[in-house]
């Protein structure tokens, strides 16, 4: 810091009206700095910081909203440990993660060889696949509710035309969560486009020199494309993993949870504990495991990555 | 001789895995844009139409009774449209303004702690929103802003990390030369800002204010958290509302949906190369 401060005094220096005093215009610096900052420091305390802290002491508390709390010591969060929902929740947001991620990534994957290169062609296809993931929303998730109607939506209609009986879908305990999977990765345009910056970063000279070996194209995609890419699917990775604990918009009009609670999604047990059945106590107590599962994923993720990605070229 | 084998290959290969590729593109290219389509269709059938198998894809006969059907209805669209606009354009203003004095303050002024508090505003990055949903709702609660739209924009005027780590990230590139010659000529932090670093930085401005769009267009949690009488509502809550009463009118919905789209279209169109620099750079999802 002592260095970035000197080369302030460098360009002051150079300032014709440098009389004034040095620790004047360190005092000026800071409070211009501050002021600029000021915006977001009042944000992170006021909305962050605050939230933070006061949603670990309300966990502590039983509270409706409307009567005063109580202090009930770690009692939400022995309770959590006894209720069969909070484990059910936490179980299909950890089953959906396991399903859907690896083939998002997968789907992504394939869509960015796909589109890679130049040409009209693929620029053209490049954006038909980033387009669902900017649409994401309510809308999209009502219009997927009717694309997934057993009797007249269009995938049972396609799934017949090539002579498959489809599945009941949304209303079946079994086929809800698959639902929700397959409508995941329609939406995966993103990171297409994050795998495609980084496929194209990869230099032709690497590829010349598989093939030189004899390297088939299985070969490139094993053996040059994948270690290339592994710091950016381990970042996708983390990002999907942490994505999928937080799923609410989706679930809430798909399914809302049911039927049966097969789609009972870990922050949709939290909206509903606070915001149906006013237990704000327990919802925080939910809010704050969210919060740790989602540290330590990413902690985890970061120790292993030293392991088995390949960062840079020349290292 | 492999390396033969190899040479005599290439001509005939490299034609074969690109028809491949096309093949594939095509084929996944009309299952990404099927649905879109699908809903079009359906928004423009009459309700019996739409239960009707196999469907048809372009309806006989056309309808838009749907569409007039959202205006003035018993379901005030007009009104969850409006009250949309109002969200995002008070969001753009709170967004870029805030982001771009903050971006600016970590790119180029010196205090003390900037660079602890830089990698604060990294760390709460990475906060669920989830977790500091109750109090903040709290918050709003407490200053009586439930049922209005200030919860939804408000916060906006008070930075937003992922845009502001994205605006600073294309600051720190602005050469310095510009600024000293300015700063030589007497120029103040704020007119640097406004008349070096804004003109200078339209596209990352850009990208910030599609994905400011975006995301509060498609915005369900705050909306459902915050909203309760019809009149209030937005596009995303109106809808959720407008799906979940008495059945389902499919083709009505559909042309909810279609219009609840077509804004997002329009601006993908537009300005589809800043939401992929956006994407790229910071990982961040539409």
């Amino acid at each position: 810091m002592s260095g970035s401060l000197q080369s302030y005094e460098t360009t002051i220096q150079a300032q014709p009206s440098a009389q004034i005093p040095r620790w004047q215009m360190v005092i000026r610096s800071n409070f211009q700095g501050y002021l600029f900052a000021s915006p977001w420091l009042f944000g992170f305390f006021v909305f962050t910081l605050g939230p933070f802290i006061a949603s670990l002491v309300i966990s502590l508390h039983q509270w409706d909203i409307l009567t005063p709390m109580q202090y009930v010591g770690l009692r939400n969060f022995e309770r959590m440990l006894q209720d069969n929902l909070f484990w059910h929740s936490l179980r299909v947001t950890v089953v959906y993660t396991i399903f859907a991620v690896p083939l998002q990534l997968a789907m992504a994957m394939l869509l960015a060889v796909l589109v890679n290169g130049n040409g009209a062609v693929k620029l053209f296809f490049r954006a038909v696949f980033f387009l669902p993931s900017v649409t994401a929303g309510v809308a999209v998730a009502v219009l997927w509710r009717w694309l997934f109607n057993p009797e007249f939506g269009l995938i049972n209609f396609l799934l017949d035309a090539i002579g498959i009986q489809g599945p009941p879908w949304l209303s079946s305990p079994a086929w809800a969560l698959p639902a929700v999977i397959v409508m995941s990765l329609w939406g995966v345009g993103s990171t297409m486009l994050i795998f495609l910056a980084s496929l194209q970063a990869i230099p032709d000279y690497l590829y010349e020199a598989a093939e030189i070996d004899g390297a088939n194209m299985l070969h490139k995609f094993r053996f040059v494309t994948l270690p290339m890419m592994s710091s950016t699917i381990f970042f996708t990775l983390v990002m999907g993993i942490i994505g999928s604990f937080q799923i609410f918009t989706q679930i809430y009009i798909l399914t809302n949870g049911g039927p049966e609670n097969a789609t009972l999604f870990y922050v949709l047990y939290l909206y509903q504990q606070a915001f149906r059945s006013f237990k704000m106590g327990f919802a925080s107590a939910l809010a704050w495991v969210l919060f740790l599962i989602v540290m330590v994923v990413t902690l985890i993720q970061f120790r292993l990555a030293g392991r088995w990605v390949y960062y840079e070229l020349g290292e | 001789m492999a390396t033969l084998t190899a040479v005599n290959h290439r001509p005939v290969r490299i034609p074969v895995s690109e028809i491949v590729r096309y093949v594939a593109l095509a084929g996944l290219g009309i299952l990404f844009v099927l649905p879109f389509i699908w809903m079009v269709s359906t928004s423009l059938k009459e309700t019996g139409q739409a239960y009707r198998f196999p469907p048809e894809f372009i309806p006989q006969p056309l309808t838009i009774k749907n569409y007039e059907s959202l205006w003035g209805g018993p379901i005030p669209f007009d009104r969850f449209y409006l009250n949309t606009v109002i969200v995002v354009i008070m969001a753009e203003i709170g967004t870029l303004t805030s982001c771009t004095f903050v971006a600016y303050s970590f790119a180029r002024l010196k205090w003390w702690g900037r660079e602890v508090w830089f990698v604060v505003l990294l760390a709460t990055m990475m906060l669920p929103f989830q977790v500091v949903m109750i109090p903040v709702y709290i918050i709003f609660r407490t200053l009586g802003w439930l049922d209005t739209l200030l919860p939804l924009f408000i916060p906006t005027f008070f930075g937003n990390p992922f845009y502001i780590f994205l605006m600073r990230q294309f600051f720190m590139g602005i050469p310095r030369d510009l600024e000293d010659a300015a700063r030589v000529d007497g120029a103040g932090s704020f007119r640097i800002l406004w008349q070096i670093f804004v003109p200078l930085s339209k596209p990352v401005l850009l990208t910030v204010a599609m994905f400011t769009f975006v995301g509060h267009w498609n915005d369900f949690l705050g909306p459902l958290l915050y909203l309760s009488s019809v009149d209030n509502m937005t596009i995303s809550v109106g809808l959720a509302m407008f799906q979940g009463r008495g059945g389902a009118n499919w083709p009505a919905l559909m042309a909810a949906a279609t219009l609840a789209t077509v804004p997002i279209l329009v601006m993908f169109t537009l300005f589809q190369r800043y939401f992929v620099k956006g994407i790229v750079l910071t990982g961040m999802k539409g």
